[in-house]
């Protein structure tokens, strides 16, 4: 067995929310205001934006890893960087995953808001700017739903955490990648509790979100 | 004296259907002027270009003898002098507070005045004691008050009220009537432009009304004479209720 001990599970789920917390903030940094400025500005080929947007919803995260692994190989154009088989690569190829989630269900959110909510801002004088900020405010249960979709597909996924962590004990294992290997030693006692891991980390940071979601705003 | 607000030959279509046709029409500093007329004349679209919030298809619309474009740096500046209440009433997903204090802050004026007046008016209309609930729980009335005070908070130069007090109990209209004399008569040479279908509401609060038909205006004139010897035959029927809509 190889995660037995209980210090060596914390660091495995403490690697695992670092790394799936880290991809959501910096995938919903990015898709966040992306999605705003596509859904609420009017631009040629906004249409086909978005198609590509939600097609990426279906981005296998193994294309993702592959993709990380070959912008920061050592032959390839990132190389020196030398952050393949680290946290970092992991980071990066998880938030790759997140951004077209995060942007599309931004989209939707922002274009949901009442019509006489948008009027009524640009009618009190608002500028554009402002419009985008308060829009964004009043879609605020979308976005978070956004974010809680994001770390819901990066915590649970893989493929390209063992391409680009290469799940190295101690370095780069998280939950999923331990419950992979698990398995594959037979042992299916051990990569059951550590879904259950899996599963009890995912309710406490929706439990957490949940709550941001639904307080009365004031 | 120069017009706050001019229209001149103003055209909105949308796809076949002309709302406001070839509408010349102004609103002077100091006057209360009233747009009457049945349901679908166009009375709120002309609202609605006054507000920069819609381009015409024709025509010019002069703030101050100075033509504006709705999508002109300057429409944001000239919007910012005008405080609207839309014909559906809605509010910020925030505290009573914080709605009106958003029509402040976006002017950028500093927080402790941003209190100061947003304090004095929800205690003007009577909702102070729901300034810290969210605006999302206010009942039909109170938001009305609410959108009349979030467009009167700022002292505007000009307000623009879309049946601001329709569907509302008779305390409530004589309310906010009342808070709309108050704002005229405290200076200012304020223009105001009331659209209503209520006629009653248009001889107690307007200087000049005009009245809409199919998109154009035909009848402008001081309350006097629109009530009492009105010049197109259609108003004349429409003071007297002869034309049902």
């Amino acid at each position: 067995m190889v995660t037995t001990t209980g210090l060596e599970l914390l660091d495995v789920t403490l690697l695992s929310l670092y790394v799936s917390g880290m991809a959501t903030i910096l995938g919903s940094a990015v898709g966040i205001p992306l999605g705003a400025l596509i859904g609420l500005k009017e631009f040629g080929g906004k249409g086909a934006i978005k198609t590509i947007t939600y097609t990426l919803y279906g981005f296998p995260p193994v294309l993702s890893g592959l993709f990380v692994y070959f912008l920061f190989s050592r032959s390839g154009p990132f190389g020196d960087f030398g952050i393949l088989f680290t946290p970092t690569a992991m980071i990066i190829a998880e938030t790759f995953l997140v951004i077209p989630l995060v942007t599309g269900i931004t989209i939707t959110s922002v274009v949901e808001v009442d019509k006489n909510i948008k009027e009524t801002v640009r009618a009190m004088g608002a500028s554009s700017r402002q419009s985008t900020l308060t829009v964004m405010r009043e879609a605020w249960v979308g976005l978070l739903m956004a974010c809680m979709v994001g770390f819901g597909r990066v915590i649970a996924e893989v493929g390209a955490a063992y391409l680009v962590g290469g799940n190295i004990d101690g370095k780069t294992r998280v939950l999923t990648t331990a419950i992979m290997l698990e398995t594959r030693m037979g042992n299916f006692e051990w990569a059951m509790a550590l879904g259950a891991v899996l599963l009890a980390v995912a309710l406490c940071v929706f439990l957490f979100l949940r709550l941001l979601q639904e307080r009365e705003m004031l | 004296m120069k017009p706050t607000i001019e229209l001149r030959e103003v055209t909105r279509r949308y796809g076949d259907v002309v709302a406001v046709r070839k509408v010349s029409l102004s609103a002077f500093p100091g006057q209360v002027l009233g747009i009457v007329g049945p349901s679908g004349a166009g009375k709120s679209t002309l609202l609605r270009l006054v507000d920069l919030l819609e381009s015409p298809d024709e025509g010019k619309l002069l703030m101050e003898g100075e033509p504006v474009r709705v999508d002109s740096p300057k429409a944001t500046e000239f919007r910012r002098r005008i405080g609207m209440v839309l014909q559906r009433p809605v509010a910020l997903n925030r505290s009573v507070r914080n709605n009106l204090a958003y029509a402040l802050r976006i002017r950028g004026i500093e927080e402790e005045e941003v209190f100061r007046r947003v304090d004095a008016e929800l205690k003007r209309l009577g909702l102070a004691d729901r300034s810290m609930k969210n605006a999302k729980t206010l009942s039909g009335g109170e938001m009305q008050r609410l959108c009349f005070a979030r467009a009167t908070v700022f002292d505007p130069d000009i307000l623009l009220l879309d049946e601001f007090a329709a569907n509302l109990d008779p305390s409530n209209v004589a309310l906010l009537e009342n808070q709309l004399k108050t704002f005229v008569s405290s200076g200012g040479n304020r223009t105001v432009v009331i659209v209503t279908h209520n006629l009653f509401q248009a001889r107690r609060l307007c200087d000049a009304v005009a009245l809409m038909w199919d998109g154009s205006v035909v009848e402008y004139a001081d309350k006097k004479k629109f009530f009492e010897n009105p010049d197109d035959s259609r108003t004349a029927e429409f003071v007297k209720g002869e034309i049902v809509y």
